[in-house]
Protein backbone atom coordinates (compact mmCIF):
# COMPACT_ATOMS: atom_id res chain seq x y z
CA UNK A 1 0.00 0.00 0.00
CA UNK A 2 1.29 3.45 -1.17
CA UNK A 3 1.26 6.50 1.37
CA UNK A 4 1.87 9.79 0.94
CA UNK A 5 3.62 11.62 3.60
CA UNK A 6 3.81 15.37 3.19
CA UNK A 7 7.42 16.61 3.31
CA UNK A 8 7.17 19.72 5.52
CA UNK A 9 10.41 20.56 6.76
CA UNK A 10 10.17 20.36 10.13
CA UNK A 11 8.86 17.15 11.21
CA UNK A 12 10.71 14.01 12.73
CA UNK A 13 10.23 12.50 9.04
CA UNK A 14 11.98 9.43 9.47
CA UNK A 15 10.64 7.96 12.62
CA UNK A 16 7.16 8.16 10.57
CA UNK A 17 8.62 6.68 7.34
CA UNK A 18 9.77 3.52 9.36
CA UNK A 19 6.79 3.32 11.60
CA UNK A 20 4.81 3.26 8.11
CA UNK A 21 7.58 0.30 6.23
CA UNK A 22 6.29 -1.18 9.91
CA UNK A 23 3.18 -1.13 9.39
CA UNK A 24 3.72 -2.55 5.53
CA UNK A 25 2.83 0.46 3.61
CA UNK A 26 5.12 1.95 0.84
CA UNK A 27 5.88 5.77 2.25
CA UNK A 28 6.53 8.20 -0.86
CA UNK A 29 7.04 11.78 -0.14
CA UNK A 30 4.91 14.38 -1.57
CA UNK A 31 5.15 18.06 -1.79
CA UNK A 32 2.87 19.12 -4.70
CA UNK A 33 -0.58 19.84 -4.43
CA UNK A 34 -1.74 17.61 -7.26
CA UNK A 35 0.06 14.29 -5.16
CA UNK A 36 -1.89 15.49 -2.35
CA UNK A 37 -4.67 15.70 -3.39
CA UNK A 38 -4.32 12.76 -6.03
CA UNK A 39 -2.93 10.49 -2.63
CA UNK A 40 -5.37 7.99 -2.11
CA UNK A 41 -3.73 7.79 2.05
CA UNK A 42 -2.39 10.71 2.94
CA UNK A 43 -0.21 11.34 6.26
CA UNK A 44 0.98 14.96 7.59
CA UNK A 45 3.30 14.69 10.30
CA UNK A 46 4.13 17.36 12.92
CA UNK A 47 7.06 18.61 14.83
CA UNK A 48 7.45 22.12 15.14
CA UNK A 49 5.78 25.74 15.54
CA UNK A 50 2.19 26.34 14.26
CA UNK A 51 2.84 29.65 12.80
CA UNK A 52 5.99 28.11 10.91
CA UNK A 53 4.32 25.12 10.14
CA UNK A 54 1.32 27.01 8.20
CA UNK A 55 3.82 28.99 6.84
CA UNK A 56 5.20 25.91 5.08
CA UNK A 57 2.15 24.30 3.81
CA UNK A 58 1.40 28.20 1.87
CA UNK A 59 5.31 27.85 0.85
CA UNK A 60 4.58 24.54 -0.82
CA UNK A 61 0.94 25.71 -1.99
CA UNK A 62 -0.85 22.84 -0.41
CA UNK A 63 -3.01 24.20 2.02
CA UNK A 64 -6.14 24.30 0.00
CA UNK A 65 -5.25 20.43 -1.39
CA UNK A 66 -5.13 19.54 2.37
CA UNK A 67 -8.22 21.73 3.73
CA UNK A 68 -10.52 19.72 0.97
CA UNK A 69 -9.37 16.25 2.17
CA UNK A 70 -10.00 16.42 5.57
CA UNK A 71 -13.06 18.05 4.57
CA UNK A 72 -14.27 14.90 2.77
CA UNK A 73 -13.23 13.17 4.89
CA UNK A 74 -10.76 11.09 2.55
CA UNK A 75 -7.61 8.99 4.21
CA UNK A 76 -5.69 11.30 5.67
CA UNK A 77 -3.60 10.75 9.32
CA UNK A 78 -2.23 13.98 10.93
CA UNK A 79 0.42 13.21 13.79
CA UNK A 80 1.28 15.91 16.89
CA UNK A 81 1.31 19.43 14.64
CA UNK A 82 -0.71 18.17 12.67
CA UNK A 83 -3.43 17.63 14.68
CA UNK A 84 -3.20 21.39 15.86
CA UNK A 85 -2.28 22.51 12.28
CA UNK A 86 -6.85 21.62 11.62
CA UNK A 87 -8.00 23.99 13.90
CA UNK A 88 -8.37 27.91 13.16
CA UNK A 89 -6.04 29.71 15.14
CA UNK A 90 -3.19 28.50 18.37
CA UNK A 91 -1.80 30.43 21.10
CA UNK A 92 1.45 28.96 19.95
CA UNK A 93 1.40 31.49 17.01
CA UNK A 94 -1.04 34.54 17.73
CA UNK A 95 -2.71 36.28 14.63
CA UNK A 96 -1.51 32.80 12.52
CA UNK A 97 -4.27 31.31 10.77
CA UNK A 98 -4.66 27.26 10.68
CA UNK A 99 -6.08 25.40 8.19
CA UNK A 100 -9.35 26.11 10.14
CA UNK A 101 -11.34 22.54 8.92
CA UNK A 102 -12.23 22.30 12.44
CA UNK A 103 -13.98 25.09 14.53
CA UNK A 104 -11.46 25.06 17.62
CA UNK A 105 -8.80 27.02 18.71
CA UNK A 106 -5.51 25.71 19.91
CA UNK A 107 -3.94 26.30 23.48
CA UNK A 108 -1.24 26.02 25.98
CA UNK A 109 -1.32 23.29 29.02
CA UNK A 110 -2.07 25.33 32.40
CA UNK A 111 -1.20 24.69 35.86
CA UNK A 112 1.43 22.94 37.64
CA UNK A 113 1.76 19.90 34.78
CA UNK A 114 4.97 19.64 33.26
CA UNK A 115 5.61 21.54 30.09
CA UNK A 116 6.52 20.46 27.71
CA UNK A 117 4.39 17.20 28.23
CA UNK A 118 6.71 14.38 27.59
CA UNK A 119 6.11 11.06 27.76
CA UNK A 120 3.22 8.11 27.68
CA UNK A 121 -0.41 8.90 28.64
CA UNK A 122 -3.30 7.18 28.68
CA UNK A 123 -5.43 7.70 25.84
CA UNK A 124 -9.29 6.88 26.51
CA UNK A 125 -11.76 6.96 23.54
CA UNK A 126 -15.14 7.99 23.09
CA UNK A 127 -18.08 5.76 22.70
CA UNK A 128 -18.04 5.56 18.96
CA UNK A 129 -14.60 5.94 18.01
CA UNK A 130 -13.63 3.78 15.32
CA UNK A 131 -9.65 4.16 14.92
CA UNK A 132 -8.40 5.01 18.31
CA UNK A 133 -8.63 2.17 21.01
CA UNK A 134 -7.69 2.37 25.30
CA UNK A 135 -4.19 2.53 26.03
CA UNK A 136 -0.74 4.34 26.40
CA UNK A 137 0.76 6.46 23.75
CA UNK A 138 3.70 8.96 23.31
CA UNK A 139 2.76 12.30 23.87
CA UNK A 140 5.57 15.25 23.20
CA UNK A 141 3.61 18.67 22.68
CA UNK A 142 2.77 22.46 24.83
CA UNK A 143 -0.06 23.15 23.41
CA UNK A 144 -3.24 21.03 22.82
CA UNK A 145 -7.23 21.26 21.64
CA UNK A 146 -9.53 21.49 24.61
CA UNK A 147 -12.73 19.78 23.65
CA UNK A 148 -13.53 17.54 20.25
CA UNK A 149 -14.77 19.87 17.97
CA UNK A 150 -18.47 19.13 16.61
CA UNK A 151 -19.00 16.24 13.76
CA UNK A 152 -16.01 14.95 15.05
CA UNK A 153 -15.43 12.03 17.58
CA UNK A 154 -12.35 10.88 19.19
CA UNK A 155 -10.20 9.95 22.64
CA UNK A 156 -9.24 11.76 25.41
CA UNK A 157 -6.19 12.68 28.06
CA UNK A 158 -5.15 13.88 31.11
CA UNK A 159 -2.69 16.37 31.72
CA UNK A 160 -3.58 18.70 34.46
CA UNK A 161 -7.32 18.62 32.92
CA UNK A 162 -9.04 16.75 29.97
CA UNK A 163 -7.23 17.48 26.30
CA UNK A 164 -8.16 16.24 23.38
CA UNK A 165 -5.31 12.77 22.28
CA UNK A 166 -7.12 12.54 19.01
CA UNK A 167 -10.20 13.31 16.28
CA UNK A 168 -11.37 11.41 13.73
CA UNK A 169 -14.26 11.64 11.02
CA UNK A 170 -14.65 8.99 8.12
CA UNK A 171 -11.01 7.84 7.04
CA UNK A 172 -9.67 11.22 8.82
CA UNK A 173 -7.68 10.64 11.96
CA UNK A 174 -5.24 13.70 13.81
CA UNK A 175 -3.45 12.36 16.78
CA UNK A 176 -1.95 14.19 19.25
CA UNK A 177 0.35 11.53 20.28
CA UNK A 178 2.27 10.08 17.81
CA UNK A 179 1.45 6.39 16.90
CA UNK A 180 4.92 6.19 15.30
CA UNK A 181 6.84 6.22 18.67
CA UNK A 182 3.89 4.66 20.54
CA UNK A 183 5.43 1.10 20.64
CA UNK A 184 3.17 -2.22 19.63
CA UNK A 185 -0.05 0.01 20.58
CA UNK A 186 0.78 2.45 18.03
CA UNK A 187 2.15 0.25 15.33
CA UNK A 188 -1.24 -1.56 15.60
CA UNK A 189 -3.30 1.42 14.77
CA UNK A 190 -1.24 2.41 12.41
CA UNK A 191 -0.87 -1.12 10.51
CA UNK A 192 -5.07 -0.64 10.94
CA UNK A 193 -5.05 2.53 9.32
CA UNK A 194 -2.60 1.90 6.40
CA UNK A 195 -4.61 -0.79 5.58
CA UNK A 196 -8.27 0.76 5.98
CA UNK A 197 -9.27 -1.45 8.53
CA UNK A 198 -10.83 0.63 11.06
CA UNK B 1 -2.23 11.07 33.65
CA UNK B 2 1.23 11.01 32.43
CA UNK B 3 3.57 8.20 33.51
CA UNK B 4 7.26 7.78 34.91
CA UNK B 5 9.39 6.86 32.19
CA UNK B 6 12.29 4.17 32.16
CA UNK B 7 14.85 5.10 29.53
CA UNK B 8 17.78 2.65 28.79
CA UNK B 9 20.86 4.55 27.66
CA UNK B 10 23.13 2.80 25.19
CA UNK B 11 26.49 4.91 25.58
CA UNK B 12 28.15 4.00 21.79
CA UNK B 13 31.17 4.31 20.47
CA UNK B 14 32.73 3.45 16.85
CA UNK B 15 28.39 1.70 16.77
CA UNK B 16 29.42 -0.68 19.53
CA UNK B 17 27.49 -0.28 22.89
CA UNK B 18 30.21 0.55 25.55
CA UNK B 19 30.23 1.15 28.94
CA UNK B 20 32.61 2.93 31.75
CA UNK B 21 32.50 3.89 35.20
CA UNK B 22 32.59 7.89 35.35
CA UNK B 23 32.87 8.03 31.61
CA UNK B 24 35.84 6.18 31.40
CA UNK B 25 37.51 2.84 31.44
CA UNK B 26 34.66 1.62 28.47
CA UNK B 27 34.13 -1.86 27.99
CA UNK B 28 32.17 -3.82 25.05
CA UNK B 29 27.91 -4.13 25.79
CA UNK B 30 26.94 -5.65 22.15
CA UNK B 31 25.36 -4.00 19.35
CA UNK B 32 23.05 -1.19 19.57
CA UNK B 33 20.02 -2.30 17.13
CA UNK B 34 19.68 -6.04 19.47
CA UNK B 35 20.10 -3.46 22.10
CA UNK B 36 17.82 -1.06 21.30
CA UNK B 37 15.08 -3.77 20.22
CA UNK B 38 15.46 -6.06 23.11
CA UNK B 39 14.77 -2.30 25.27
CA UNK B 40 11.60 -2.12 23.93
CA UNK B 41 10.37 -5.44 24.31
CA UNK B 42 11.49 -5.20 27.81
CA UNK B 43 8.97 -2.23 27.92
CA UNK B 44 11.61 0.73 28.24
CA UNK B 45 9.96 3.49 27.46
CA UNK B 46 12.31 5.32 25.24
CA UNK B 47 15.71 4.98 24.12
CA UNK B 48 18.79 7.57 24.70
CA UNK B 49 21.90 6.98 22.54
CA UNK B 50 24.72 9.10 23.53
CA UNK B 51 27.93 8.76 21.26
CA UNK B 52 30.93 8.93 23.73
CA UNK B 53 33.61 8.98 21.24
CA UNK B 54 32.21 11.91 19.74
CA UNK B 55 33.30 15.10 21.60
CA UNK B 56 37.03 13.87 23.08
CA UNK B 57 38.02 13.05 20.05
CA UNK B 58 36.13 15.69 18.03
CA UNK B 59 34.87 13.16 15.72
CA UNK B 60 31.10 13.54 14.05
CA UNK B 61 27.97 12.18 15.22
CA UNK B 62 26.24 8.88 15.52
CA UNK B 63 24.24 9.41 11.85
CA UNK B 64 24.78 5.65 10.92
CA UNK B 65 23.94 3.69 14.32
CA UNK B 66 20.69 6.36 14.59
CA UNK B 67 19.43 5.37 10.88
CA UNK B 68 19.99 1.43 11.95
CA UNK B 69 18.25 1.64 15.30
CA UNK B 70 15.54 3.76 13.59
CA UNK B 71 14.51 1.28 11.12
CA UNK B 72 13.93 -1.12 14.21
CA UNK B 73 12.87 0.94 17.28
CA UNK B 74 8.79 1.90 17.79
CA UNK B 75 9.12 4.58 20.39
CA UNK B 76 11.16 8.00 20.70
CA UNK B 77 14.77 8.01 20.20
CA UNK B 78 16.93 10.66 21.67
CA UNK B 79 20.55 11.13 19.98
CA UNK B 80 23.52 12.88 21.90
CA UNK B 81 26.97 13.21 21.32
CA UNK B 82 29.52 15.87 19.28
CA UNK B 83 26.41 18.06 18.20
CA UNK B 84 28.14 21.58 17.40
CA UNK B 85 25.21 23.15 15.02
CA UNK B 86 21.82 23.27 14.34
CA UNK B 87 22.83 21.64 11.25
CA UNK B 88 24.38 18.19 13.26
CA UNK B 89 20.65 18.42 14.88
CA UNK B 90 19.34 18.35 12.04
CA UNK B 91 21.13 15.06 10.42
CA UNK B 92 20.14 13.38 13.53
CA UNK B 93 16.61 14.01 12.88
CA UNK B 94 16.71 12.87 9.38
CA UNK B 95 18.59 9.67 10.67
CA UNK B 96 15.60 9.07 12.46
CA UNK B 97 16.38 10.84 16.17
CA UNK B 98 12.73 12.22 17.58
CA UNK B 99 15.47 14.77 19.88
CA UNK B 100 18.85 15.39 20.17
CA UNK B 101 21.25 15.80 23.10
CA UNK B 102 23.47 18.80 23.61
CA UNK B 103 25.86 18.83 25.94
CA UNK B 104 29.35 20.42 25.48
CA UNK B 105 28.35 22.67 22.65
CA UNK B 106 25.83 24.50 24.37
CA UNK B 107 27.86 25.12 27.28
CA UNK B 108 30.59 26.59 24.83
CA UNK B 109 27.71 28.36 22.85
CA UNK B 110 24.60 28.78 24.81
CA UNK B 111 22.58 30.24 22.02
CA UNK B 112 23.05 26.46 19.74
CA UNK B 113 19.55 25.67 22.17
CA UNK B 114 17.91 28.07 21.01
CA UNK B 115 19.08 27.42 17.08
CA UNK B 116 17.95 23.99 17.55
CA UNK B 117 14.64 24.37 19.48
CA UNK B 118 13.55 27.07 16.96
CA UNK B 119 14.24 24.94 14.07
CA UNK B 120 12.89 22.09 15.32
CA UNK B 121 10.98 22.63 18.38
CA UNK B 122 11.94 22.73 22.20
CA UNK B 123 9.93 18.96 22.79
CA UNK B 124 13.16 18.02 20.57
CA UNK B 125 15.80 20.43 22.55
CA UNK B 126 17.38 18.06 25.00
CA UNK B 127 20.08 19.79 27.09
CA UNK B 128 22.48 16.84 28.59
CA UNK B 129 23.58 18.08 31.83
CA UNK B 130 26.97 16.84 33.06
CA UNK B 131 27.08 17.36 36.64
CA UNK B 132 29.49 17.25 39.59
CA UNK B 133 30.06 18.11 42.97
CA UNK B 134 32.14 20.83 43.53
CA UNK B 135 35.03 20.29 44.93
CA UNK B 136 34.81 21.91 48.20
CA UNK B 137 30.90 20.70 48.23
CA UNK B 138 29.35 24.05 47.75
CA UNK B 139 26.85 23.09 44.85
CA UNK B 140 27.60 21.31 41.45
CA UNK B 141 29.44 22.08 38.51
CA UNK B 142 29.26 20.92 35.04
CA UNK B 143 31.62 19.05 33.67
CA UNK B 144 32.19 18.79 29.69
CA UNK B 145 34.45 16.46 26.93
CA UNK B 146 32.41 13.82 28.72
CA UNK B 147 34.18 14.47 32.13
CA UNK B 148 37.43 15.36 31.37
CA UNK B 149 36.79 19.00 31.87
CA UNK B 150 35.47 20.70 35.16
CA UNK B 151 33.94 24.28 33.71
CA UNK B 152 33.53 26.23 37.70
CA UNK B 153 29.73 26.86 35.80
CA UNK B 154 26.91 26.64 38.43
CA UNK B 155 24.67 23.42 37.12
CA UNK B 156 21.35 24.56 38.78
CA UNK B 157 21.90 28.35 37.12
CA UNK B 158 22.51 26.74 33.57
CA UNK B 159 19.48 24.39 33.91
CA UNK B 160 17.70 27.71 34.08
CA UNK B 161 19.38 29.50 31.66
CA UNK B 162 19.13 26.42 28.92
CA UNK B 163 15.79 26.07 29.87
CA UNK B 164 14.84 29.81 28.55
CA UNK B 165 16.87 29.36 25.70
CA UNK B 166 15.02 26.42 24.31
CA UNK B 167 16.07 23.10 26.35
CA UNK B 168 12.28 21.23 26.29
CA UNK B 169 13.88 18.71 28.66
CA UNK B 170 17.14 18.17 30.80
CA UNK B 171 18.94 14.93 30.73
CA UNK B 172 20.96 15.20 34.03
CA UNK B 173 23.87 13.14 35.00
CA UNK B 174 25.69 13.14 38.19
CA UNK B 175 28.71 12.85 37.45
CA UNK B 176 29.78 11.54 40.73
CA UNK B 177 27.37 8.80 40.74
CA UNK B 178 27.60 7.53 37.14
CA UNK B 179 28.39 3.68 36.74
CA UNK B 180 28.57 3.69 40.70
CA UNK B 181 24.81 2.11 41.38
CA UNK B 182 25.57 4.04 44.65
CA UNK B 183 21.60 5.78 43.63
CA UNK B 184 21.27 8.84 41.97
CA UNK B 185 22.29 11.91 43.43
CA UNK B 186 18.93 13.30 44.52
CA UNK B 187 19.65 16.52 46.18
CA UNK B 188 21.03 17.56 42.82
CA UNK B 189 17.71 16.15 41.39
CA UNK B 190 16.14 18.25 43.75
CA UNK B 191 18.02 21.37 43.00
CA UNK B 192 17.52 21.28 39.73
CA UNK B 193 13.49 20.44 39.50
CA UNK B 194 12.83 23.41 42.24
CA UNK B 195 14.39 25.51 40.06
CA UNK B 196 12.89 24.29 36.30
CA UNK B 197 9.28 23.49 35.10
CA UNK B 198 10.76 21.37 31.95
CA UNK B 199 11.01 17.42 32.30
CA UNK B 200 14.16 15.93 33.75
CA UNK B 201 15.98 12.48 33.05
CA UNK B 202 17.68 11.34 35.84
CA UNK B 203 20.77 9.98 35.25
CA UNK B 204 24.09 8.59 37.22
CA UNK B 205 23.88 5.59 39.73
CA UNK B 206 20.91 3.83 39.51
CA UNK B 207 21.04 -0.26 40.47
CA UNK B 208 17.69 -0.89 41.32
CA UNK B 209 14.17 0.32 41.81
CA UNK B 210 13.90 2.00 45.25
CA UNK B 211 17.06 4.32 43.76
CA UNK B 212 14.24 5.00 40.89
CA UNK B 213 11.29 5.50 43.61
CA UNK B 214 13.58 7.59 45.70
CA UNK B 215 14.37 10.00 42.19
CA UNK B 216 11.06 10.22 41.54
CA UNK B 217 10.10 11.30 44.75
CA UNK B 218 13.03 14.03 44.48
CA UNK B 219 11.64 15.25 41.10
CA UNK B 220 12.68 13.32 38.04
CA UNK B 221 10.08 12.61 35.17
CA UNK B 222 11.95 10.00 33.67
CA UNK B 223 15.04 7.13 34.87
CA UNK B 224 18.05 6.34 32.86
CA UNK B 225 20.02 3.52 33.06
CA UNK B 226 22.58 1.84 31.60
CA UNK B 227 24.30 -0.81 33.08
CA UNK B 228 21.63 -2.78 34.59
CA UNK B 229 20.28 -3.53 31.13
CA UNK B 230 23.25 -4.37 29.79
CA UNK B 231 24.27 -6.55 32.38
CA UNK B 232 20.68 -8.74 32.10
CA UNK B 233 19.76 -8.13 35.88
CA UNK B 234 16.64 -6.47 35.31
CA UNK B 235 14.05 -5.28 32.51
CA UNK B 236 12.50 -1.91 32.50
CA UNK B 237 9.02 -3.71 32.80
CA UNK B 238 9.80 -5.44 36.43
CA UNK B 239 11.38 -2.11 37.10
CA UNK B 240 8.50 -0.46 36.42
CA UNK B 241 6.28 -3.23 38.45
CA UNK B 242 8.16 -2.11 41.07
CA UNK B 243 7.34 1.78 40.65
CA UNK B 244 3.52 1.26 40.31
CA UNK B 245 3.51 -0.73 43.66
CA UNK B 246 5.11 2.29 44.94
CA UNK B 247 2.41 4.08 43.95
CA UNK B 248 4.07 5.42 41.25
CA UNK B 249 2.25 5.84 37.98
CA UNK B 250 3.93 3.93 35.20
CA UNK B 251 2.88 1.82 31.25
CA UNK B 252 2.75 -1.42 31.77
Amino acid sequence: MKIHVVRTGVANLASVLAALERAGAEPVLASDADEIGAADRLVLPGVGAFGAAMGELRRLGIVEALQQRIRAARPTLTVCLGLQLLAASSEESPGEAGLGVVDAAVTRFQGEVRVPQMGWNDVQPEPGARWVRPGFAWFANTFKLDRIPAGWTGAMADHGGSFVAAIERGEVLACQFHPELSGAWGAELLRRWVGGRC
Amino acid sequence: MLTVRIVPCLDVRDGRVVKGVKFQGLRDAGDPVERAAAYEAGGGDELVILDVSATPEGRGNAVETTRAVRRALGIPLTVGGGVRAASDAGRLLDAGADKVGVNTAAVQDPTLLTAIATRYGAQCTVLALDAARRLDGAGWEVVVRSGKERTGMDAIRWAVEAASRGAGEILLTSWDRDGTRAGYDLELIAAVRAAVSVPIIASGGAAHAEHMVDAVRAGADALLAASIFHDGETTPLSLKRALGRAGIPVRT
